[in-house]
C-alpha cells in the first residue's frame, strides 16, 4: 500500500541525462534575493557546527537565505526522491559519496560539472579518490565535503592494565597479535569484532584492501569480496573470536561501549567516534590509523558531498547561489573538521588549523589510501549482501569462505539486476 | 402516533444510511481500494517511480518468488518463513496470557486500577522505545539481564539478540510484554459485558471454577475472542520494528521479518515491482488465513 502512494512521472527525461544545469557557475552571486533549502542528515554532534556554517554564510550573503532540515539518512535517502519527483525537493543538500550515482541515475540531482571548472578545481585540490567517486557516467555530480575514514580507536587504561605502552598502538600485525596477547593474558578480551555494519563489515572491507583484494570487479559487474583476500579478511575477524581476543556475540555498539567501560582496548570505528569518546571525561583515549595488518595500507572512508536537486521548474538564480553556498562551505569547511570530519579539500587539510587537531589529523593521514565504494548505481543494495556475511560468520553461524561466496553469489544477480534496472 | 412516525422515518429514510456511509466510503476508496488497485498494477511492472521506464513485466516479480534461481527467492521465503516463526509462537501467548490476566484483573481487590494500569502502560511506548530499551537491557555481553542471571548463578551470557534460537525468545517475549495490555484492556471489556446472572445461574448448577470459565466465560467472550484473535495474527505478522531494532534481522538475515525485506526492496533498493508482488503474496496468505479462523469461529457457533 505503502509503495502505490508514490506518484509516477519522474522529473527526469532520461535516465543517465539527469537534466540541465545552471551556467556558467559563479562564484559570487549578485541577483535578487533568494531562499535555499539545504538538507541533510547531520542529526548527531555534527548537526550544530553545520548549522553555525549555514548561519555565518547567511550573514555574509544578505541576498541569499539558506534554511537548513536535517533527518535520519536512512529517512533522508527515502524522502529526497519523494520530493524531488512532487517538484518540492530542496535545492542543495548532502549525499553519501556511494548514493551519489543511484541518485544520478535516477535523476534526482544536477550535474555540477560546471561548478568544479569554474572554480577551476580538479582531483589534486581534493584526493583522486573520494574526487573520482563523485563522477557518474563521465559525468561530475557532486562536490565533496569530507571524508570519514576508519580509524584505530584504543583504551589508554586498558592497554596499560595489560602492560602494554598506551602511546605505542600496534601498527602491523605482529605488534596487534603481541598485544592482544598480552591482554588476553591478563583476562582482557582486548578486541571486540562486531558483526554488525557499523563497524564490522567496514573494518572487513580495510582488511580486505589491506590484503590486496577488492569488493567488486573493475566495471562492478562482479563481486570478488569472496577470494582469497577477502577470506583472509574474514578469517582475521573471527580468529579473534575463536582465539579469545574478543567475545562471542557482539550486538550493535557493544564493541565501543565496552570500549568506553574500560572492558574493551580497541576498536575499529569512525571517524565520528572521536565527538563520542570526548564526552568521557575521565576516558584516556587515543586514535591512530589503521594498523596495516595485509600486505598493503588502505583504510574504508565514506564522503559527505554537496548535490544539487532537480526542481520543477529550473530557477538560475537559485541554482547559482546553492553553486555560492557550495563553494563557500567548502573553502570554510575548517570548522566542519571540528566537528569530527577531515577536510575533503586538500589546502584545508594541509593547513595549521587542521593539523591542530589532533585526534581528526591523524586519522588523516590515511588520506592517500582511502578506499570508496565504485560508482555505480544501486551499489549500496549490494553492500547489504556483505554486510550479511559479515554478520553470519562472525556470529559462527557459517566459516567465513562460505559466507562470503554465499554473499558473492547473492551480490551478483543483484549486480546484474542492477544493470538491467539503470541500464549501465 | 406510531403508525406517522414510521412513514416518516421511511420518507427521509431510503438514502439516509448511504449518506452516513459516504464519508468513510471516500476515505477508504482513496486511501485502500485505489492504492490496493494501483499496487496491482505496479507488480505488474519493473516499478521504479523515478526512472521513465516502467518495463511491463507481466507475472515475472510474482513467478520470481517461485523461482529458486531467482536473487529474491531465498531472501523472500527467508523472511516468510520468519514472520511465520513470529505469528505462530506470538499469538498463542498473546491470545492466552491477556486473557489469564484480565481474570485477575477483573477480580475485586485493593489497587486493582493500579494494576490495570501497569500492565497497559508498556503499550503506550513507542516501538522504538522498547526497541532501544531491550537492546540494551538484553546485550549478550553488556546487558543487565545477562548481568543479574550471571550474578544469581544462572548462565550469564546468553546470545538474547544475537543467536537462535534466543532471538526469537526475545523478540516474542518483547512483543508479549509490550502488547499484552492492549489485548487485556479488550478481554476486559467483552468480561464486563457478560451477564452477572449466567455466573449466578451456573453457581446454582454446580459448576465449580472452571466449569463457569467453560461454559460462561468463554461463549461469552467468543466476538472479542474473534476481534483479539484475527487482529493478534495480523499484527504479528506486519512485525517490523522490533527485528528491525533488537535484532537488525540477525544473525545474518534470519530474523529479518517479510516486512522488513518488503520495505528494503520497496523503499531502499527502489524495486517496487518486487515488492508489490511480495505484498500481494503476502496479503493473499493473511487472507486465507483470517477467514480460516472466521470460519472456525462460526463453526463454534453451530
Amino acid at each position: 500500500m505503502l509503495l502505490a502512494a508514490c506518484s509516477d512521472g519522474g522529473p527526469n527525461e532520461k535516465v543517465t541525462g539527469g537534466g540541465q544545469n545552471a551556467a556558467p557557475a559563479a562564484t559570487e552571486y549578485t541577483g535578487p534575493n533568494v531562499a535555499l533549502a539545504f538538507w541533510n542528515g547531520f542529526t548527531g554532534g555534527d548537526g550544530p557546527f553545520m548549522k553555525k556554517l549555514v548561519d555565518q554564510f547567511n550573514t555574509e550573503h544578505p541576498n541569499i537565505k539558506v534554511s537548513m532540515n536535517t533527518y535520519q539518512w536512512a529517512d533522508y535517502y527515502q524522502k529526497v526522491p519523494a520530493a524531488v519527483a512532487t517538484g518540492n525537493g530542496p535545492d542543495v543538500g548532502i549525499m553519501h559519496v556511494d548514493h551519489v550515482a543511484t541518485n544520478a541515475a535516477r535523476g534526482v540531482i544536477l550535474p555540477l560539472e560546471d561548478l568544479s571548472k569554474a572554480l577551476n578545481l580538479t582531483a589534486d585540490d581534493f584526493s583522486p579518490p573520494v574526487w573520482n567517486a563523485g563522477i557518474y557516467n563521465n559525468t561530475r555530480y557532486a562536490i565533496p565535503l569530507d571524508v570519514h575514514p576508519l580509524g584505530f580507536f584504543y583504551n589508554k587504561a586498558v592497554m596499560e592494565k595489560a602492560g602494554l605502552d598506551p602511546d605505542k598502538p600496534p601498527t602491523n600485525n605482529d605488534e596487534y597479535q603481541a598485544a592482544l596477547e598480552a591482554m588476553k593474558g591478563k583476562g582482557i578480551q582486548g578486541d571486540w569484532v562486531t558483526p554488525f555494519e557499523f563497524t564490522g563489515s567496514m573494518q572487513f572491507q580495510s582488511l580486505l584492501w589491506q590484503f590486496g583484494g577488492q569488493l567488486f570487479d573493475d566495471g562492478a559487474t562482479k563481486a570478488m569480496f569472496a577470494e582469497q583476500a577477502g577470506v583472509q579478511a574474514l578469517t582475521w575477524m573471527t580468529d579473534h573470536v575463536k582465539n579469545g581476543y574478543s567475545p562471542k556475540n557482539v550486538a550493535q555498539d557493544a564493541d565501543i561501549i565496552a570500549l568506553r567501560n574500560g572492558k574493551n582496548a580497541f576498536n575499529w570505528n569512525g571517524i565520528w567516534t572521536i565527538n563520542t569518546l570526548k564526552e568521557d571525561k575521565n576516558l584516556q583515549w587515543g586514535v591512530s590509523a589503521l594498523p596495516q595488518i595485509g600486505t598493503q595500507k588502505a583504510a574504508w572512508a565514506g564522503s559527505h558531498n554537496f548535490v544539487q536537486f532537480k526542481q520543477k521548474t529550473k530557477d538560475d538564480n537559485k541554482l547559482t547561489a546553492g553553486k555560492v553556498f557550495i563553494n563557500w562551505i567548502s573553502q570554510h569547511s575548517i570548522e566542519w573538521a571540528r566537528g569530527g570530519q577531515v577536510p575533503a579539500r586538500k589546502e584545508i587539510r594541509d593547513s595549521a588549523d587542521f593539523k591542530a587537531l589532533p585526534e581528526q589529523s591523524a586519522i588523516g593521514t590515511q588520506i592517500d589510501y582511502l578506499h570508496f565504494l565504485p560508482p555505480k548505481p544501486g551499489i549500496a543494495d549490494v553492500m547489504a549482501t556483505v554486510v550479511t556475511s559479515i554478520n553470519e560468520a562472525v556470529l559462527g553461524r557459517k566459516d567465513p569462505a562460505k559466507a562470503l561466496s554465499d554473499g558473492a553469489a547473492k551480490a551478483d544477480q543483484l549486480l546484474e539486476q542492477n544493470a538491467k534496472k539503470y541500464g549501465s | 402516533m406510531a403508525a406517522e412516525t414510521a412513514t416518516r422515518v421511511r420518507r427521509h429514510g431510503p438514502l439516509t444510511p448511504y449518506l452516513f456511509l459516504l464519508p468513510y466510503a471516500v476515505v477508504f476508496a482513496t486511501f485502500v481500494i485505489a492504492p490496493a488497485a494501483y499496487g496491482i498494477w505496479i507488480s505488474l511492472h519493473d516499478w521504479d517511480y523515478l526512472l521513465p521506464g516502467k518495463p511491463f513485466v507481466g507475472l515475472d516479480n510474482y513467478s520470481a518468488l517461485f523461482d529458486s534461481n531467482s536473487a529474491v527467492y531465498s531472501f523472500f521465503w527467508e523472511s516468510m518463513s520468519a514472520t511465520g516463526i513470529f505469528t505462530v509462537l506470538s499469538v498463542p501467548l498473546l491470545l492466552t496470557v491477556p486473557l489469564a490476566l484480565a481474570l485477575l484483573l477483573n477480580r475485586r481487590f485493593r489497587g486493582r486500577t493500579l494494576f490495570r494500569a501497569i500492565y497497559f502502560a508498556p503499550y503506550v511506548l513507542g516501538v522504538a522505545v522498547i526497541g532501544v530499551l531491550w537492546r540494551f537491557l538484553l546485550d549478550p555481553n553488556l546487558g543487565v539481564v545477562n548481568a543479574i542471571l550471571g550474578a544469581v548463578g544462572l548462565p550469564g551470557d546468553t546470545p538474547w539478540t544475537t543467536a537462535l534460537p534466543w532471538g526469537w525468545v526475545t523478540l516474542v517475549g518483547v512483543t508479549v510484554w509490550w502488547t499484552l495490555g492492549f489485548n487485556a484492556v479488550i478481554y476486559l471489556a467483552g468480561l464486563q459485558d457478560i451477564p452477572r446472572e449466567l455466573y449466578e445461574a451456573a453457581r446454582i448448577d454446580g459448576a465449580g471454577r472452571w466449569a463457569e470459565f467453560r461454559h460462561v466465560t468463554l461463549p461469552g467472550l467468543r466476538p472479542v475472542l474473534l476481534f483479539v484473535t484475527v487482529n493478534t495474527i495480523l499484527v504479528s505478522a506486519n512485525m517490523f520494528g522490533q527485528s528491525y531494532l533488537i535484532t537488525q534481522g540477525a544473525p545474518g538475515t534470519e530474523t529479518r521479518t517479510a516486512i522488513m525485506y518488503i520495505a528494503q526492496t520497496g523503499l531502499a533498493d527502489f524495486k517496487m515491482g518486487s515488492a508489490a508482488a511480495m505484498s500481494y503474496l503476502l496479503t493473499a496468505g493473511l487472507l486465507v488465513i483470517s477467514l480460516l479462523v472466521f470460519r472456525l469461529f462460526r463453526e463454534k457457533d453451530a
